[in-house]
This record gives structure tokens, C-alpha cells and sequence, in this order.
């Protein structure tokens, strides 16, 4: 009964969808409103009843049978609900109605409000027509198998249970900033209030969708055996195109919010993250790439979300065209300002999202033309790399400088001490990780944001020191937190990117390794038994600096999924990752084991960083909802704001 | 007057920045392309040259698995024609086997011996790489192919 009635649900879903739309874009008004509500609600409980079918292991459902097992953990049988195509595209409307049904909630009502619940009812309708219509997670099986087939065992993992909602919160929330957007280039009202209240759904979006891609590189570090975290593979630059993209919006709505230039360039990437977010998808759905993570690919599935995403994007930027050019251009300003700042913070990440997107859509277009090639690393590093360590050398600039006009003596010699120190560290790690001229940059790099950004928080304290910190706006801490996650971030990554180092030994009992002054002692195999895998695991004895201690790296085969997975273990230390996984057996000689081992230095720095630019955008959200919070008023609300940043040193008045 | 400079300033910034993210995009993109190819048509078009990236696909040849002094993997891919031998330090994918699909992606050293940075295989029994299948059928015709149940992607 259960997932006939989540099927019930879904319809209900499609209709009050349906009806959201129509009334939104016309009417508008409480219906409107509560039929947004009700369409969320509905989604959630379709949600509901298929977690329930998947904890209940009903089997007589196709989706529970092929991709869930009795004995999988409870946890994973909940993650399994959205593990698979099906799910995952309920995951879809759901997140995608839950924005619909928050904005009910909480926006003011009025046009603006009214046509955007009315654009996500539309997206929210095609959705849930395609779940229901091409990839139905309800169907049930005429004869119900005993038993599941359960779900591909590299996905039986924690961060990877948690990465979806995670990464749809982020790129799905995108389309209700896409809806917002829309509303705004309907009502003629793309102005500074516009833009106040579109920051909060894109920083919410953009921070989840940090942590979502976060999530993910974590997984494939130590999931995959092979300790890399970023591939430059296409369905990993699926989501790092929006996020480049949503970067970019989240800094130029601030121009916009405060100043009220650069409105058109900012609805222009407002429309284009959802775009490109959806292009994503298709990229991952439709089997039209070759990837490591694809799954479920079926060229109809690719041919409806095409259409999807030529109705949505060509319907948005139509839109645009005709009614970005009666959007006022507001003050203008001079190159050497803050906004000529974030211009350059603009240009910069959307021409690094396009070279991703060169990069990803190459080989397919290559493909049509029966030429199969593939683009890695090395193209990505030579051009987007540059790209952003320009744009981050510039980066401490942007915060110190005045609105409109400022000027740049002042401001290079109050960051004088951050370069000075930026070089030094930068000569120092060149020297310490042997030489690496790209090491010695990339801290360079990095602690010259990490310095400019803290220097601008003792600058914006002023005299009244330690205690006047506290008193400063959340939004400014948002803003020091995440610039501070990108410096750990560059000076991790390159660290990790140009030192690590990896070899493989071939291990008999008894035999050690020696590697960087740590010795590793393999102590032979044992097998051992899982609630649905057997597990072979080695006893390794990792011996440093006098210290002991046993590792067990394992190698597990799950019978049902006939597939296995390399578990590896990692030892932290202060500045490195020592990460050990099992191999195979060497055919030719019995009882030898080949055993990996691998440094990777700073690799906590690479996940802490991306955490802490997550952390800074939620923190930038909290500042919006606070403010925003006891303006009840309507008229409150669209005064523009009183300082909330002390204004900067040589700023003209 | 003012509008008209700000604006000029703004192009020329975004086409000074589109150009040069250009051609480095050109210049990158001749040097980090990696061709696909089976081994056959790797030989007969002389295209292993020392320092040349490479995809090769095809099936590791069975009983051509062995080690190196370091414990790297050597194999050799075949398409029944012709093999080309592949050195791996890394540890293979769980569903690395003799006889199985594999691409692997690398440089050629001066040996013409593939140096692979990864290897992919079949990943589990929904997917395998595309390269994979069609170098399959390719070879096998549908028939080769369909020993894999379906074809998993377009």
C-alpha cells in the first residue's frame, strides 16, 4: 500500500504544482502561498514512503528490490531511498518544492514572491512529471524477489550517504534562485531590494553546495584507494561549474544589494547557475560521458532533461533579453573601487567556469564527430589554475577598498605586513618541500589571503581592539571566515597537489617497508566476516619515531553486488596523512601482497579549508536572517541599509 | 560621457581576460588531449611516441599480468590483433581481472610502454566505461558486446 500511496502523493504533488504555477503567475496572493506549502509537504511524504518501503525492505517494489539487501545497515537502507536514479530524482523535487515552500514561509508577500513560487511551481511540475512519467520509483514487481540486489558497495559509506541531500540542497536550491531571478525580470523590479532578497537562497544554496562537493572529494580519498579527491572528471565539474558560477553571484549581488550597479550582469548569473546546474545533471545522467561516477545512464533520461533544459534556459535567457536591457545601470563607478574589485572577482570566475566547461564538453562534442579523446588534469591545471591564482592575489584587495572610488597607496601599504609575510612562508616551504617553486607559490598564495583578510578584520576592529571584534557585523565574519577557508585551501591543496608521495610494495608476512622514515611491517591477512561483505584485512605494524602502532587496511567483497571496495587506513599526523591500502595477491608468488602507501600532506587543510568556506556562507545567511528579521515592515525593509561595515581608511566621505 | 568610459573599461577588461583564458585554453588543449584508441589502431597509425598521452581500451590480456621490482603492475591490453604492454603503480580498481575490460590513461615512455596514471574497469554491473563497450563491439560485434547483458550507456 505504502508506495502506492507515495505514488498518490506524487500526483498530488504534480497538481498542486501545477496549480502553484498558474496561480502564481497570474493571481497570485495566499493561495499561492499555500499551495507552495502543500506542494512541499507532498513531495516530502512521497519522500517518506519510499524510505519507509526501503527500512522495510519491501521487495514487491523495483526500485527497493534492485538497489537494496537485507542485510545492508539500516542506515545505509535509508541513504538507498536516494542512492539510485529514481530516488535520487525524488530527492530532486523534493529539495526543489522545499524552496518553493520556505519562500512561502518566510519572503514578504508581494509580486516579486508570488511570481517566483509561480516560476519554481513550473520547475517543480516538469520535475515531478519526469519522475513520474520517465523514472518512477514506485513501480511495483508482479512477483517480488526473496531478496534485494542490493546497492554498489563503494556507495555503502557515510559521507557518501550524506553527500546528495547535500549536493541537491546546493544545486536544486539554485533553481529557486533561478525562480527569483525570473520573477524579477517579469515584474521590471530588478533592483538593490531584489537583490537583498535573493542573497539569502543563493548563499544557502552555494554553501550546501560546498559542503556537497566537499563530501564528495572526502569520499573518493579514502573510498576510492587510490587517495586522490579531485579528479577534474565531468561529473565532478557538473557541480563545480555552478558553484563557480554561484560564486560569482554571491559577491556581485553585494554590488548590487549596496550599490545598485552591475543589477543585469547579476540576474544574467542568477539565471546561469541553474542553467548550468542542469546541464550537469545531464551530463551525469545521460550516459553521454565516460566517468568514474556515472550511473544510471539512459540515452531517453538524457534526451528528456536536454529538452528540459533548452525549455528552462532558453525560456530564462529569452526572458532576458528582452527585459535586461530596461534594467537601470545604476552609479557608476571608477576601475579602482570595490565594485571594479568584484567586477574582477566576476570575470575571473566565469571565465574559470568556462574553461571547466570547455574542458567537460570537449570530448563529448569530440565524440559526435567520432573522435574519442578525453581532457584531464593537466589541461585543467594549466588554465584554470592561472586563473585563480590571479584572481587571488587580488583578492585582499577587494575588502579594504571603498565603494565607488579609492585609492590604492593606502590600502598596499596597510597589506605591506601580509605580502611581506606571504613571501616569506612562500620561500620557506619552497626551501622545506625540496625545492618546488609551485609549492613556494601556492603558500604564497595562500597566506597572503589568509594575512589580507585578517588585517582587514584589525582594520575594521579600529583602535577599540580585541573587543570591538565582536561587535562587528556576522556578515563580515562571513565574509573573513570563508576568504580564510580559501587560503588554507590553496596552501593545502598545492601542498598535497605538488608533495605527496606514493609507492607500492610487494609484502610477504614477516616483510617490512620503509618509507619517509616510517617502517611498516605486514604481518599477514585474515579474514573476516561483515553484516553483508567478507572483508580481507591485513595486520600492519607502523612503526615511527619509536612509537607502534597495527593498521588494517582491508579488501572487502560484498557477495550480492558481486563487487568489492578497498578500505584504507590513515594515520593522522600534525602536517600529513600516512594512507595505507591492501592490493591484490601477486599471481606468480603466492602469499605476496601488494601493498600501497602513500603521504599526503596537508590534506586535512584541503577538506578544513572547503569547510570553512561553507561555514563563512552560512554565517553570511544567519547575518541576512537576523537583520532581516525585525523589519516587519515593509518599508523597513527596502530602506536602504544603514553601514553595516565601518568605512574603509581613505575612503572619500 | 562617464557612463560611456565605464562602460568601455569593462569590455576591455572582460575581452583582455576572455582572450587570454583563450588561448591558453588553445595552447593547453594541444598538449593535455588524451586520444582514445585500441591498440590496433594505436600501432598502425605509429601513434606511440614517448611522452604522448594515451587512453587505451581494450581487454587485459589473460595471463599478462605480472609485477615489476617495485611492486607496480604490468599488463598488457589486447584487442585481439595487437597488445600494448601498461605499467601501474597504483593498485588497480577492485574489479581489475584478466580478461575483463580496462582503459587506461597515461604517457608512453621510451620503451612504448604505457605508463598509466589511472585505470579504469568495469565498475560494477550496471556500468562499465563506454570506451570499454565499444572497443567490445568493435572487436566482437553485438554478439561480443552482449556478453556484458546490456549496453549501458548511448
Amino acid at each position: 500500500m505504502i508506495a502506492e500511496l507515495g505514488h498518490l502523493l506524487a500526483f498530488l504533488a504534480l497538481a498542486t504544482a501545477a496549480a502553484q504555477s498558474v496561480l502564481g503567475l497570474t493571481t497570485g496572493g495566499e493561495a499561492t502561498r499555500r499551495l507552495a506549502v502543500a506542494t512541499g509537504m507532498f513531495t516530502a511524504l512521497a519522500m517518506l514512503t519510499l524510505i519507509i518501503s526501503f527500512v522495510r525492505l519491501d521487495f514487491s517494489v523495483a526500485l527497493v528490490a534492485a538497489n537494496s539487501h537485507s542485510q545492508k545497515p539500516l542506515i545505509y537502507r535509508i541513504a538507498g531511498a536516494w542512492g539510485n536514479h529514481e530516488g535520487s530524482m525524488l530527492l530532486w523535487c523534493v529539495i526543489m518544492s522545499a524552496y518553493g515552500a520556505a519562500a512561502a514561509l518566510w519572503m514578504r508577500a508581494d509580486r516579486l514572491r508570488d511570481r517566483a513560487l509561480g516560476v519554481q511551481g513550473l520547475l517543480t511540475l516538469g520535475s515531478l512529471a519526469y519522475l513520474l512519467f520517465a523514472s518512477s520509483p514506485f513501480l511495483r514487481l508482479a512477483v517480488p524477489p526473496l531478496e534485494g540486489r542490493g546497492m554498489n558497495p563503494l556507495l555503502q559509506d557515510p559521507a557518501v550517504a550524506l553527500h546528495p541531500p547535500f549536493l541537491y540542497t546546493g544545486y536544486v536550491g539554485l533553481s529557486f534562485v533561478f525562480s527569483i531571478a525570473a520573477a524579477g525580470l517579469i515584474n521590471g523590479s530588478i533592483d538593490r531590494d531584489w537583490a537583498k532578497r535573493v542573497r539569502p537562497w543563493a548563499l544557502t544554496a552555494w554553501s550546501a553546495l560546498t559542503v556537497g562537493i566537499a563530501l564528495g572529494a572526502i569520499w573518493a580519498y579514502y573510498e576510492l584507494g587510490w587517495g586522490g579527491w579531485w579528479f577534474w572528471d565531468p561529473v565532478e565539474n557538473a557541480s563545480f561549474m555552478p558553484w563557480l558560477v554561484t560564486a560569482a553571484l554571491v559577491h556581485s549581488l553585494i554590488v548590487t544589494e549596496k550599490r545598485g550597479s552591475m543589477a543585469a550582469w547579476t540576474v544574467f548569473l542568477a539565471v546561469l547557475a541553474f542553467c548550468l546546474a542542469l546541464l550537469g545533471t545531464f551530463l551525469v545522467r545521460s550516459g553521454v560521458m565516460t566517468s568514474v561516477h556515472a550511473f544510471a545512464t539512459d540515452p531517453t533520461r538524457g534526451i528528456v532533461l536536454l529538452i528540459g533544459l533548452a525549455i528552462a534556459g532558453g525560456a530564462a535567457l529569452a526572458l532576458y533579453a528582452w527585459r535586461a536591457p530596461k534594467i537601470p545601470p545604476g552609479p557608476e563607478f571608477d576601475p579602482v573601487s570595490r565594485e571594479g574589485a568584484l567586477v574582477l572577482n566576476n570575470l575571473f570566475l566565469s571565465v574559470g567556469a568556462a574553461l571547466v566547461l570547455v574542458g567537460t564538453v570537449t570530448p563529448m562534442f569530440a565524440q559526435a564527430l567520432n573522435v574519442s579523446l578525453s581532457i584531464g588534469e593537466p589541461y585543467f591545471q594549466l588554465t584554470f589554475a592561472p586563473m585563480m591564482a590571479v584572481l587571488l592575489l587580488f583578492m585582499p584587495l577587494a575588502p579594504m577598498s571603498a565603494w565607488r572610488k579609492t585609492e590604492l597607496k593606502p590600502i598596499l601599504r596597510r597589506l605591506a605586513p601580509a605580502g611581506i609575510l606571504a613571501v616569506i612562508a612562500g620561500g620557506f616551504a619552497m626551501i622545506v618541500g625540496g625545492w618546488q617553486p609551485w609549492l613556494g607559490f601556492g603558500v604564497l598564495v595562500g597566506v597572503w589571503v589568509i594575512a589580507g583578510v585578517v588585517l582587514d578584520l584589525v582594520r575594521r576592529a579600529g583602535p577599540g581592539g580585541a573587543g570591538r571584534l565582536f561587535k562587528l557585523p556576522l556578515a563580515v565574519w562571513g565574509m573573513t571566515i570563508a576568504h580564510i577557508g580559501i587560503g588554507l585551501f590553496v596552501i593545502g591543496a598545492t601542498a598535497e597537489t605538488v608533495t605527496r608521495s606514493e609507492r607500492t610494495f610487494p609484502l610477504q608476512r614477516g616483510e617490512s617497508a620503509t618509507m619517509q622514515g616510517w617502517t611498516f611491517r605486514f604481518d599477514g591477512v585474515r579474514q573476516v566476516e561483515g553484516p553483508n561483505y567478507n572483508a580481507t584485512r591485513a595486520d600492519i605494524t607502523v612503526t615511527h619515531d619509536g612509537r607502534t602502532d597495527v593498521i588494517h587496511p582491508e579488501k572487502r567483497i560484498y557477495p550480492i553486488a558481486q563487487s568489492g571496495t578497498t578500505e584504507v587506513s590513515i594515520r593522522k599526523t600534525a602536517w600529513r596523512d600516512v594512507y595505507v591500502a591492501l592490493g591484490d595477491t601477486i599471481r606468480e608468488e603466492p602469499g605476496v601482497w601488494r601493498i600501497r602507501i602513500a603521504f599526503h600532506p596537508l590534506i586535512d587543510w584541503v577538506f578544513g579549508g572547503a569547510g570553512l568556506i561553507a561555514l563563512g556562507g552560512f554565517i553570511s545567511l544567519t547575518a541576512k536572517l537576523r537583520r532581516r528579521a525585525p523589519a516587519t515592515d515593509a518599508a523597513a525593509a527596502t530602506t536602504p541599509e544603514a553601514t553595516t561595515e565601518t568605512p574603509p581608511a581613505g575612503a572619500p566621505a | 560621457m562617464r557612463k560611456r568610459s565605464q562602460r568601455l573599461w569593462l569590455i576591455g577588461a572582460a575581452a583582455v581576460l576572455v582572450l587570454g583564458a583563450g588561448g591558453l585554453a588553445a595552447v593547453a588543449l594541444q598538449d593535455s588531449v588524451a586520444f582514445f584508441a585500441a591498440p590496433s589502431e594505436l600501432i598502425e597509425k605509429d601513434m606511440i611516441k614517448a611522452g604522448k598521452s594515451a587512453r587505451v581500451g581494450g581487454l587485459v590480456e589473460v595471463g599478462s599480468e605480472t609485477h615489476g621490482s617495485n611492486g607496480e603492475l604490468l599488463f598488457r591490453i589486447t584487442d585481439g590483433d595487437h597488445t600494448v604492454p601498461v605499467v601501474f603503480e597504483g593498485i588497480p580498481p577492485d574489479l581489475f581481472r584478466e580478461g575483463q575490460g580496462v582503459v587506461a590513461e597515461g604517457k608512453f615512455d621510451a620503451d612504448g610502454r604505457l605508463v598509466a596514471k589511472r585505470v579504469l574497469a568495469k565498475h560494477d554491473e550496471n556500468y562499465m566505461p563506454k570506451e570499454i563497450y565499444d572497443a567490445m563491439r568493435k572487436k566482437a560485434g553485438p554478439d561480443g558486446a552482449g556478453a556484458y547483458e546490456k549496453e549501458p550507456t548511448s
